[in-house]
């Protein structure tokens, strides 16, 4: 189990209900700093939900849903930050609280989207730029002393396009800087899109299946550049992937979903071989799911 | 052999029936509208009298006119269409390096041009219907292309802004005795603030909802200017407003008016004049902001709005915010436009705040192509100067009979004008969009990848 001090987010009781539906149950996990940790389970297992609620699209029924920014002892205000009814304190943010664009620009928790959502119609680098919105907000003056041409905003743009193009170099797109991001094709969309995540300076980095569409090349590929992610910035990952080869190889945690209740949870390894995620994935024999409803407490 | 020879004896067997079709229908419609003619006699009575030739001679030039289209520009535009797309940056960076001086050079000596050209007298009418009118409308289209092009959100109540700022002028003029330089700037603020109320209330709308909510919204401005009589005077209007001053020196007769001080016989002209430059400020004003503000984080925004409004959320964008400055922003700009109209004119009247003007402002962005700046001052110079010359076509008469009135087949015309404009261009004048921050080659995007926003 990982060190509770070491933790960057933690899910609590997270219940998600659509009506009569319940789409999440129940759930608890806690995710590490620094780490990359995967959320699988079959087709319809609450694992997007489960991401549109830690990023602030869906409010979640029920739960508490922390992330502390500051390893250590930042944690013991949590109590008092629930009881408060304020969204953060310091380090501290509960995510349950804010709408989605707060938790990208305060909690700093950066997505991607299963179905890729880049601006088309704006060139590789202005989506970058875009996604550098706040800081150069800031920079602008809240848009009144860029209008007057306050040299701020120029240091602070030039900036920002330094940074985009440490992005595309490391995403292998310098060359195509000024195209249409509606141009490119589909590998390089998922990798700009990854990208341009980063470039809100995320301490949380949510991929909804990053490899899908990826051929085996590309899903190598998506591994170097997920790790080098996690390495040289120090964020933690926390992915949603079909493709096993992404998910085993580059993977320090495993959770797995089933109709919105967690089965099993652990190294890639351990929950490879677990009797219950085989058969959420392959199915039971017909003999033994009464014994396996009894373990699952069905 | 025979099948080259014969596939266009076919085709023009096609155009023929084609062309004979469209002339039928086009009998059809006009029988009624152009083959009777009702008038009154000496007598007070009704009479109807038929215009057979008149109408036969329009069927035929319709005919004919499809016929020339099928055979000869239709295969053209298909061959063109079939062609490779290409990007055409090197003809842009011409644009932007040579067309744009020209033009400002064009617009800020155009009324020594016309004073040297028309003379004294008639150059009145040149910069007054022509330059100012035109302007006010490049500048509403600018101001609406904000929202629209922009931001992607349609606003069929753009109107409202530009009455708000009228009124607001007027009213603070009158009864605070407040000069046209102070109410300019507090016009602007008043319609943005007014803006930002139609925001609120719109925010969570798209499409089809948010049109109708502007429209409805434009609709209310207008009923409560007519109806609260005792503050707007209601349809009777504000009259006497009082006119700018150059500088706190009015343009009038008198002897310390602005003729007397600069030793100058008294002519209005000089008044049109620095209207003119007013509002040609004015314009470029607001050109030059929607340039830099383009550059800025907030046009960016605004532009990622309309293309992707959940990706702007996963990016820590504020959407709220976002939508609302993009509506102050482009009520902003109707505002001033609106104090200057007021100013301007000396009267205003609810009758000049009607949707149609909200429609006319709309389809010169639309025309002009969305997000565009010199598409939509085309589409306005076109649109707003088309009406006008239309008033002065008396050449038309010798062809079409002393009682052809042409600034009544305007409707038709613009119909028409727009229909073909759709059809050739169906994102506007000028759809390519030009990227907000290059690294290193400017390449303009074609319309096909610019999304038009929610709505």
């Amino acid at each position: 189990m990982v060190d509770p001090s070491d933790t960057l987010l933690r899910v609590e009781h997270l219940t998600m209900r659509f009506g009569g539906l319940v789409a999440i149950d129940d759930l608890s996990f806690e995710v590490a700093r620094g780490s990359i940790t995967a959320l699988i389970g079959p087709n319809g297992a609450g694992k997007t939900t489960v991401f549109n609620c830690i990023t602030g699209f869906y409010k979640p029924t029920e739960g508490r849903l922390a992330l502390c920014h500051e390893d250590g002892a930042a944690w013991d205000g949590l109590d008092v930050l629930t009881a408060s009814g304020a969204r953060s304190r310091g380090a501290l943010h509960l995510l349950e609280r804010m709408p989605d664009f707060l938790v990208a620009q305060k909690a700093r928790v950066a997505r991607t989207f299963q179905n890729i959502r880049l601006f088309p119609g704006m060139t590789v680098l202005e989506n970058l730029m875009v996604a550098q919105h706040n800081r150069l907000m800031v920079a602008s003056g809240y848009t009144l002393l860029g209008v007057l041409h306050f040299p701020t905003y120029d240091y602070a743009e030039n900036a920002a396009i330094d940074k985009a193009r440490e992005w595309l170099d490391r995403v292998g797109l310098t060359a195509r800087a000024d195209d249409p991001a509606g141009d490119l094709p589909y590998g390089a969309q998922r990798r700009l899109e990854i990208a341009r995540a980063m470039c809100t300076d995320p301490v949380l980095l949510c991929l909804d299946e990053p490899a899908a569409g990826l051929n085996p090349r590309e899903s190598a590929e998506l591994n170097d550049l997920l790790l080098a992610i996690r390495n040289d910035f120090d964020i933690s990952i926390l992915l949603i992937e079909h493709d096993m080869s992404v998910v085993m190889e580059i993977s320090d945690a495993v959770i797995v979903l089933d109709y919105g209740v967690k089965i099993a949870e652990g190294k890639p390894d351990a929950v490879r071989n677990h009797p219950r995620v085989i058969g959420a994935y392959l199915g039971v024999p017909e003999d033994s799911v009464d014994t396996v409803k009894a373990e699952a407490g069905l | 052999m025979a099948n080259g020879a014969q596939s266009p004896r076919v085709d023009i067997l096609r155009a023929l029936s084609d062309a004979g079709l469209t002339a039928f229908i086009a009998f059809g419609l006009l029988l009624p509208l152009i083959g009777f003619l009702t008038g009154v006699n000496g007598r007070n009575q009704l009479v109807l009298t038929s215009r057979w030739q008149l109408l036969a001679g329009i069927t035929a030039f319709v005919g004919l006119a499809r016929l020339l289209f099928s055979l000869f520009v239709a295969p053209y535009l298909t061959q063109r269409t079939q062609r490779p797309v290409t990007t055409v940056s090197l003809a842009r960076e011409t644009l932007r390096r040579w067309v744009i001086p020209f033009a400002i050079g064009f617009v800020i000596l155009y009324p020594v041009i016309v004073l040297l050209t028309a003379g004294f007298s008639g150059g009145v009418k040149w910069i007054d219907n022509f330059g100012i009118q035109i302007l006010i409308y490049v500048m509403l289209g600018w101001g609406l292309n904000i929202v629209v092009g922009l931001a992607g959100l349609l606003d069929l109540g753009y109107v409202a802004f530009y009455a708000v700022g009228a009124y607001s002028y007027a009213l603070l003029a009158e009864n605070f005795g407040l000069s046209f330089w102070i109410l300019l700037p507090l016009a602007g603020i008043l319609a943005s603030f007014w803006g930002i109320l139609l925001g609120f209330p719109v925010l969570r709308l798209r499409g089809d909802y948010l049109a109708i909510v502007t429209l409805a919204f434009g609709e209310i401005i207008r009923i409560v200017l007519i109806n609260w009589v005792d503050l707007t005077n209601g349809y009777a209007g504000i009259s006497g407003i009082p006119r700018p001053t150059f500088f706190g020196i009015p343009f009038n007769a008198d002897d310390d008016g602005f003729a007397a001080r600069f030793h100058l016989t008294f002519s209005p002209l000089y008044r049109t004049i620095f209207l003119y430059y007013v509002i040609l400020a004015l314009a470029l004003l607001t050109a030059f902001v929607t340039v830099r503000l383009r550059r800025l984080p907030v046009g960016r925004a605004w532009e990622a709005l309309r293309e992707d409004e959940v990706a702007c959320r996963s990016l820590g964008i504020n959407t709220t915010n976002t939508k609302l400055t993009a509506f102050a922003m482009g009520a902003m700009f109707a505002g001033f436009a609106g104090s200057f109209f007021a100013a301007r004119q000396g009267f205003i009247s609810p009758e000049s705040f009607t949707f149609l003007e909200s429609a006319t402002i709309l389809s010169i962005v639309v025309l002009g192509g969305m997000g565009s700046q010199i598409g939509v001052a085309i589409a306005a110079i076109v649109m707003i100067g088309g009406t006008e010359i239309m008033r002065d076509l008396d050449f038309l008469k010798a062809i079409f009979g002393p009682t052809f009135d042409p600034t009544q087949y305007r409707m038709l015309l613009f119909g028409f004008a727009m229909v073909m404009i759709m059809v050739w261009r169906p994102r506007g004048l000028i759809s390519t969009r030009d990227p907000s921050v290059v690294l290193t080659e400017r390449k303009s995007i074609s319309a096909d990848l610019v999304k038009e926003g929610h709505g």
